[in-house]
């Protein structure tokens, strides 16, 4: 038993280091700067102009 | 890089072959050396880069030649330096002061230990750190002692010290909250694996698990603790160890102790083969307290962000238009009797009057009030208001430190310095309160060690996580940071830290009458036309000749005509006491008091329509009277609607004037004030301030912030209305920035929310923690669960406070 428990213990320390590493990446590379913005962000939508575009031409929108 | 070049920093030349360059604004600059190249880094590193713009002189070189170490402190005691951060006090050169941001603050103690001992270097007249935002305002006396001196001091405290700098401080906060969130990173990962691993340890101590097993298991757990025990509960370590050499306990004295010895004892067990391992607790307890801590910090900044606004709403550049040419200077080169232009959509980058063009701007972060003000020739602006619509010219008048917006700024700092006495006392019970913690544990280990010795470590651990102060300690700056904060955006400015806890056992509103429940200006509010002559050109012809005039009366006559064109004067007179006249379009007209005219003097007057206390003014041809004019001041429209709701909270409301009787008597009817003294000196007033306290009344006196000083310095809590440079020297505890009447009512509910809520808290945390205490000393409280205790407790309290944000 003990063989295949010391396995499956290096193989979880092996998962923590990735994810450490991940998780540095991620606050290194500025991911966790803005908490609150990418939580609105997602409600809005993109193709929906906040300030309605006036009709330049006759038909077009 | 070019063969002959000049050194930056010192203007030597560059030694072929070397190669010491400094990024400098985004330029790379070469240096001459080593040493030249360690300076211009550290002037960079700490956001001085404006020395090198302001610099007249290069630096005389060899003395500039410090040890790197020393060179970046001194730094700051060079003159051109110090131009960007340091003020001379007014009236003695002499005396300097900064605001510095320290770094490394963790707790009060920190905040209490750094005042402590500044305070007693010789030379250091004041020292005043503000907790919420880390900010020191240190004064000294150049002559006795250099800046580089004190901030080495402060880093042999363990802390960090350096001139405050609104970018600066974003980027260290930006630094701070990344290195949070990897150790709580680091944590969260660690204490899941080490909580899987104590899942199996606890089923196999229920059903049985072989040694070895079971020993793989701590050995691996015991690694895994590792990474918290040397990486992230190393703040506890640093924190505790000073609060240790300054000799006053703060809380992560106990928590440093509950880390070591579980780890210790843990380790013992892992390495003799039998016991129980809490390698769990220790790993929970630090994610749990780095989580608190993360979540309390972010709160904190929240509700001090309003004041931090103020501080980055001056720009840092502006346009100096000189001989005609617009040119782009840093603000801090910008001086006195400048020119600048402010472009539409652009913030005033100091204070001045306008010279040219018309405009609104938006001056709501100082005053709270959101409609825009109209600018045009000849009115001031302030630092920090935005420019809404044409561009202005303006002259500028005062720069940096002397704007009214820094003046604001100083007032904040002096009311968030001055601790209020219930955060004083709070400071000193958490402080005694962690001795007797130790104390208590020591004692329930000993019992322990009679009654079962394989418990101890435990019940220790429990005891010592359970019962941390954190909650008590935070329980009344929470309140107050959030509160002022809040009142600051609605234009309530809280100049000293009594205000709030005073407030809120106010009984007694004294009002002063002239420009506080009045505008204290008159207001033209009734024109009687008598010669046939219609309404509108009598107002024409009045204000065409008041245009002469420098009377307080002229201004109001040309606030009602508006933007309508004037006629042009012939022959304008003005006769000192009497009126003025002029002769319009071939015939003579006065304007004045009766002794102006004949015919004013023969007219039946019983003052018919106006306001009692009003001033009349008759204009008149060379024959007869054609209108009367009636000035009086008037009530500030709200001020009705502040006293009836005053007075149906329960308040006394009184009204003191210097002002004649009948002109009080008047307004004091149309208030429904009974209680009012007219024709008072301001020494009457104290008097009669004096005799309201005597009875045992808690006074709040509110004035219009000049002439009321000594009445207001008298109150138990001053209110005064400010406007504009009024605010830079005020002696009141709270100025009304927004001049709005109904704020007085805002800001007493706010003083009693703020105790109300601070009662809550130091209820709560004192009941948490008297609560829990025996229930770990018998042993009934898992360390994990006096872990999530602990961190709820603290939680609940900053949240709390928060509420006080929608007050």
């Amino acid at each position: 038993m003990t063989p295949i428990l010391i396995f499956l213990l290096g193989l979880a320390a092996l998962m923590v280091v990735i994810a450490g590493a991940g998780i540095f990446w991620a606050i290194r590379s500025g991911q966790f700067d803005d908490m609150e913005g990418p939580a609105q962000r997602i409600l809005m939508d993109e193709d929906d102009p906040l300030i309605p575009r006036r009709t330049l031409r006759g038909g077009e929108k | 890089m070019s063969e002959d070049a000049a050194c930056f920093h010192c203007g030597q030349p560059v030694p072929p072959g070397a190669d010491y360059p400094v990024s400098i604004e985004d330029t790379q600059h070469d240096m001459c050396c080593r040493g030249c190249q360690a300076v211009a880094q550290a002037i960079v590193d700490n956001g001085l880069q404006a020395y090198y713009s302001h610099r007249t002189a290069l630096p005389s070189t060899a003395s500039e030649l410090i040890p790197a170490e020393l060179s970046k402190l001194a730094l700051y005691d060079h003159p051109e330096i110090q131009k960007s951060f340091v003020i001379e006090e007014k009236d003695a050169a002499h005396l300097k002061q900064a605001s510095l941001i320290l770094e490394g603050i963790t707790c009060a103690a920190c905040v209490w230990l750094n005042e402590r001992h500044l305070q007693q270097l010789p030379g250091v007249k004041n020292v005043q750190v503000n907790y919420g935002n880390h900010r020191a305002r240190i004064t000294w006396d150049e002559r006795e002692i250099q800046l580089s001196r004190i901030l080495r001091e402060i880093q042999l405290l363990g802390y960090n010290a350096h001139p405050y700098n609104a970018l600066q401080q974003e980027a260290l906060r930006r630094r701070a909250k990344s290195r949070d969130i990897r150790r709580i990173a680091v944590t969260g990962l660690s204490a899941g694996q080490v909580m899987m691993l104590a899942v199996a340890l606890y089923a196999g101590a229920a059903f049985g698990i072989e040694h070895s097993t079971a020993q793989l298991l701590r050995y691996v757990s015991l690694a895994l603790t590792l990474p918290v025990l040397l990486y992230t509960a190393v703040p506890f370590y640093g924190s505790a160890w000073r609060s240790l050499k300054s000799g006053r306990l703060n809380m992560d004295v106990p928590v440093t102790i509950a880390i070591l010895t579980a780890f210790a004892g843990s380790a013992w067990v892992t390495f003799r083969g039998t016991g129980v391992v809490y390698y769990d607790a220790i790993t929970m307890f630090t994610l749990f307290l780095l989580s608190t801590r993360f979540l309390e910090r972010n709160a904190r900044e929240r509700s001090v962000e309003a004041t931090e606004n103020l501080l980055k709403l001056v720009p840092a550049m502006a346009l100096r238009i000189r001989d005609g040419q617009q040119e782009a200077v840093a603000v801090l080169d910008l001086a006195a009797g400048d020119l600048i232009l402010v472009k539409p959509g652009e913030a005033v980058a100091a204070d001045g009057e306008v010279i040219e063009g018309v405009s609104s701007v938006d001056e709501a972060l100082l005053t709270g009030e959101s409609r825009a003000v109209e600018k045009s020739v000849g009115t001031a602006v302030i630092a920090g208001s935005i420019n809404l619509e044409g561009p202005l010219t303006v002259r500028i008048t005062g720069v940096g430190e002397n704007t009214v917006l820094a003046g604001i700024v100083r007032l904040l700092d002096r009311a968030v310095a001055e601790k209020p006495r219930l955060a004083q006392l709070a400071d000193q019970v958490a402080g005694y309160f962690t001795y007797v913690l130790l104390a208590l544990t020591l004692i329930v280990a000993l019992g322990w060690l009679w009654v079962d010795p394989a418990r101890v470590l435990e019940i220790v651990l429990a005891v010592l996580v359970v019962t941390c102060p954190c909650a008590l300690s935070i329980a009344a700056p929470a309140a107050f940071a959030a509160a002022g904060s809040h009142l600051l955006t609605q234009g309530i400015l809280l100049t000293r830290g009594h205000a709030l806890e005073t407030l809120a056992k106010v009984t007694h509103v004294v009002f002063d009458k002239t420009g506080t429940l009045t505008y204290g200006k008159p207001l033209l509010n009734q024109i009687l036309t008598l010669g046939g002559m219609d309404e509108n050109e009598c107002l024409r012809i009045a204000a065409s000749l008041e245009q002469a005039s420098e009377h307080p009366l002229a201004a109001s006559f040309q606030a009602r005509i508006g933007k309508q064109e004037l006629y042009p004067v012939a022959d304008a007179q003005n006769y000192p006491g009497k009126g003025v006249a002029g002769v319009i379009d071939g015939r003579r007209y006065t304007l004045g008091n009766r002794r102006m005219s004949l015919a004013a003097e023969n007219v039946d007057d019983d003052a018919q329509g106006a306001t009692v206390g009003a001033t009349l003014v008759w204009l008149c041809d060379e024959q007869r009277v054609l209108a009367r004019f009636a000035l009086s001041d008037e009530l500030r429209p709200e001020a009705l609607g502040l006293v009836s709701v005053l007075q149906e909270q329960g308040f006394k409301v009184s009204m003191l004037s210097g002002d004649s009787a009948a002109a009080v008597q008047h307004f004091a009817a149309r208030l429904g004030i009974s209680d009012y003294r007219s024709g008072l000196h301001p020494e009457d007033k104290l008097a009669a301030l004096k005799a309201l306290q005597a009875e045992g009344q808690v006074v709040a006196m509110v004035g219009d912030g000049v002439n009321d000083a000594p009445v207001l310095a008298g109150a138990d809590v001053s209110i005064a209305m400010g406007g504009g440079t009024q605010v830079a020297r005020a002696s009141s505890d709270i100025v009304l920035l927004s001049e709005k009447l109904p704020d007085i009512w805002r800001a007493l509910q706010a003083g009693r929310a703020t105790m109300s809520v601070m009662k809550q808290n130091f209820a709560w945390a004192a009941g948490y923690n008297f609560l829990a205490l025996p229930f770990a000393a018998m042993g009934f409280i898992p360390p994990w669960l006096a872990a999530l205790g602990m961190s709820v407790s603290s939680l609940v309290v900053v949240l709390n406070a928060l509420r006080l944000k929608q007050i």
